[in-house]
């Protein structure tokens, strides 16, 4: 379990990232014991692979030409398992873009994730989902969202509630990002900020966007505990985040875990990752994949054998499919949709302009 | 009924809100113990509280950002960019976010907070504290943009923009801030956002205006009238959304329009307040619609703002010219 004294072990002036598994899913301390159930834990792997199903097929149907530009989760899905485990239903969840299985817990469906990518507002209604905040495209700039989010839920007294934020490495360089932590500190906020550390901006190079030795070492400067985490060790991100939770929700303030990772994939369907890095860097990440080292876990703690992983995407494919089928399915764009949700009411000069186009439509029908 | 000028209207419609509503809270840099550079928030934070009133981080988009974070809990924020100047910094947050964020969810998250900005010119200060920005925020979809030029309107205008289920950019026209002092009940009053109102009816010429110009216009038409003419005057009030019907009503009776704008000419509120005369009164216009702005320069520091500023005697001379067209 983390405390303050591991805590100062893993200062992130160390340089060394927290881990509980190696590489072949193996406890790194033989006593150590996991605080999830063998239940838990089994069902984070169905989750992870229920994930990673999701995105393959999301690329393909981007490939068919059937959705557009779509951000691949692949090698990521160990810190959105965990923090779907332990994000609860009051807390907020603010997105950056690349948490596919973060918003699934949260209540997002796949149907709505696929009208997003489809190209439609309606896949960030979230019917479900309560407190998931919609992507946020301009880097960063949900950050200054979500410390405003931890005063409201300060000055509103809620218990037992906090903030998920999430950026990227690259984010780090905006202002927005500094800013924010400079207003959770200030204002003492329960917010967990979570750095998807997957060692490229698109195409740069963390050694091109900061010089400083990691990105946790940046929440010291505002007086916010900060953690590394080996990202893809799924039992050490969720032991972090529950730690962050904990002292968020105890009044202690914000949090920040800078989640080393590797996007396996590219950064969108539009880009080409073999012009930026290389096979060997691919290669090195690969043997450090998320799903590879929870299974190593589960087999040899024989929580149990999972034989049966070929049959669970099977399953997992058909519904996805129907989720993808019923977002085709979705009724067509209508002019109302572009002005209905400008305002609550909708002002007299968005009227005229709708009935103007509208009169011009019936003219040419 | 109370004497008030500006300030004081603008700090009692913050006081009626932060009494009757506890989801509003008032923040920004300095407007706290100081009470605001201007001291338009001034003994709020006494009467109401550091957490309801209070100095936040120097950070224009982090204050803009977290308002938002805020405003879709349920909260009402009311937030101060202490200067037109240094409302840049928060383009990103105001343009990509506050203004879209009832759109992008569907309806399922608004965004009910007000943006306050002193603006414009005329105040002998540094640079970045004289500008008149307002249309790069009527040109955003998404927000109310609003500048009352008295404190009637300044008060009322501010309890229904602070009541408004969607973002509000209420600018203050700074110069004028003291300058003007009007009887304003006491009590509770909104004032519809919207809508433009006639100052002063007249026949041969529609002056449309708003903010710190409002007063430039009324000199005018003072020297106007001892030259005979007879001129209509328009507050215009909202930038957006501009109400056409007050305007075009107005300019369809009297032929001939001027729109007097502080902002720079090129693709200004005057230019949009024209589009909207040639949409709806050309078969009456005398004249060709006329604007009167500041200059496509950078408003310059306070020896050379004599230049730049508009004077009551350029409007009256627009007004002669027009009229003898």
């Amino acid at each position: 379990m983390l405390d303050q004294k591991t805590l100062d072990k893993y200062d992130p002036i160390h340089n060394k990232a927290y881990q509980l598994i190696d590489d072949e899913g193996r406890p790194l301390d033989k006593t150590w014991k996991p605080r999830l159930s063998n239940e838990e834990i089994l069902q984070a792997y169905k989750d992870l692979v229920f994930e990673r199903t999701a995105d393959f097929m999301a690329v393909s149907y981007q490939r068919q030409g059937r959705m557009y530009t779509y951000p691949p989760n692949l090698g990521q899905e160990a810190i959105h398992i965990a923090a779907g485990l332990v994000t609860q239903e009051q807390d907020w969840l603010v997105p950056a873009f690349r948490e596919l299985g973060a918003w699934l817990a949260k209540g997002v469906s796949l149907k709505e994730l696929f009208l997003y990518f489809k190209g439609s507002e309606d896949g960030s209604r979230f019917e479900k989902a309560n407190r998931v905040l919609p992507i946020s495209v301009p880097i960063s700039s949900q950050l200054p969202h979500a410390a405003g989010l931890g005063y409201a839920i300060n000055y509103n007294k809620e218990k037992d509630t906090a903030v998920f934020a999430y950026v990227g490495d690259g984010g780090t360089s905006e202002g927005d990002f500094h800013e924010a932590l400079n207003f959770a500190a200030v204002w003492n906020a329960p917010v967990i900020f979570i750095i998807q550390n997957n060692q490229f901006a698109i195409s740069v190079p963390l050694k091109m966007q900061t010089k400083s030795i990691n990105l946790a070492i940046k929440g010291l400067a505002y007086n916010i505990p900060s953690l590394m985490v080996d990202g893809n060790d799924f039992f050490a991100m969720h032991e972090a985040l529950s730690y962050a939770r904990e002292q968020a929700v105890a009044g202690k303030g914000p949090f920040l875990i800078e989640a080393r990772t590797f996007r396996a994939g590219a950064h969108t369907t539009s880009d080409d990752p073999s012009k930026y890095r290389t096979k060997e860097e691919e290669e090195h990440w690969a043997a450090k994949d998320p799903l590879k080292r929870l299974k190593g876990y589960i087999l040899h703690s024989k929580i149990a054998d999972l034989k049966d992983e070929e049959e669970l995407i099977k399953e997992f494919k058909k519904h996805i499919d129907s989720e993808f089928e019923a977002a085709e399915k979705h009724p067509e764009y209508k002019v109302e949709d572009m002005f209905g949700y400008m305002f609550a009411e909708l002002p007299d000069e968005l009227k005229r302009q709708k009935n103007a186009y509208e009169n011009y439509l019936r003219g040419v029908k | 009924m109370k004497v008030m000028n500006l300030v004081q209207a603008i700090n009692d419609a913050l006081d009626i809100k932060l009494k009757e509503d506890k989801s509003v809270v008032v923040y920004g840099e300095d407007v706290g113990v100081e009470g605001g550079v201007f001291r338009v928030t001034e003994g709020l934070q006494v009467k109401h509280g550091v957490e309801r009133v209070f100095d936040s981080p120097l950070a224009e988009s982090g204050i803009a950002g977290t308002a938002l974070g805020m405003a879709i809990s349920g909260m009402k924020p009311v937030i101060e960019m202490q200067f037109d100047g240094f409302s840049y910094p928060a383009f990103n947050q105001i343009l990509s976010h506050i203004s879209r964020f009832r759109n992008r969810t569907r309806g399922k998250y608004s965004v009910p907070m007000v943006i306050r900005i002193p603006y414009g010119g005329g105040i002998n200060a540094l640079e970045h504290h004289s500008e008149s920005p307002e249309a790069y925020f009527g040109h955003t979809p998404g927000l109310k943009v609003v500048i009352p030029s008295t404190p009637y309107d300044a008060k009322g205008m501010l309890i229904a923009a602070i009541e408004d289920p969607d973002p509000v950019i209420f600018m203050e026209p700074k110069r004028i801030y003291r300058a003007i002092k009007q009887e304003v009940p006491e009590e509770r009053y909104s004032i519809p956002l919207g809508k433009a109102k006639v100052l002063q009816p007249g026949e041969q010429i529609t002056i449309i205006a708003y903010g710190a110009m409002i007063r430039e216009a009324q000199k005018a038409i003072v020297i106007a009238k001892q030259q005979g003419f007879s001129v209509e005057l328009i507050d215009l009030r909202s930038i957006w959304p501009i109400d056409r019907e007050t305007i075009s009503q107005s300019v369809r009776k009297t032929g001939r329009v001027l729109v007097v704008t502080e902002a720079p000419q090129s693709y200004g509120p005057a230019a949009e307040l024209i589009s909207i005369v040639n949409e709806e009164a050309f078969l009456s216009l005398e004249a060709p619609p006329t604007r009167l702005t500041g200059f496509d320069t950078v408003i310059p520091l306070p020896m050379g703002e004599k230049h730049y500023m508009i004077s009551p005697e350029r409007i009256a001379s627009e007004i002669e010219r027009l009229i003898k067209y």
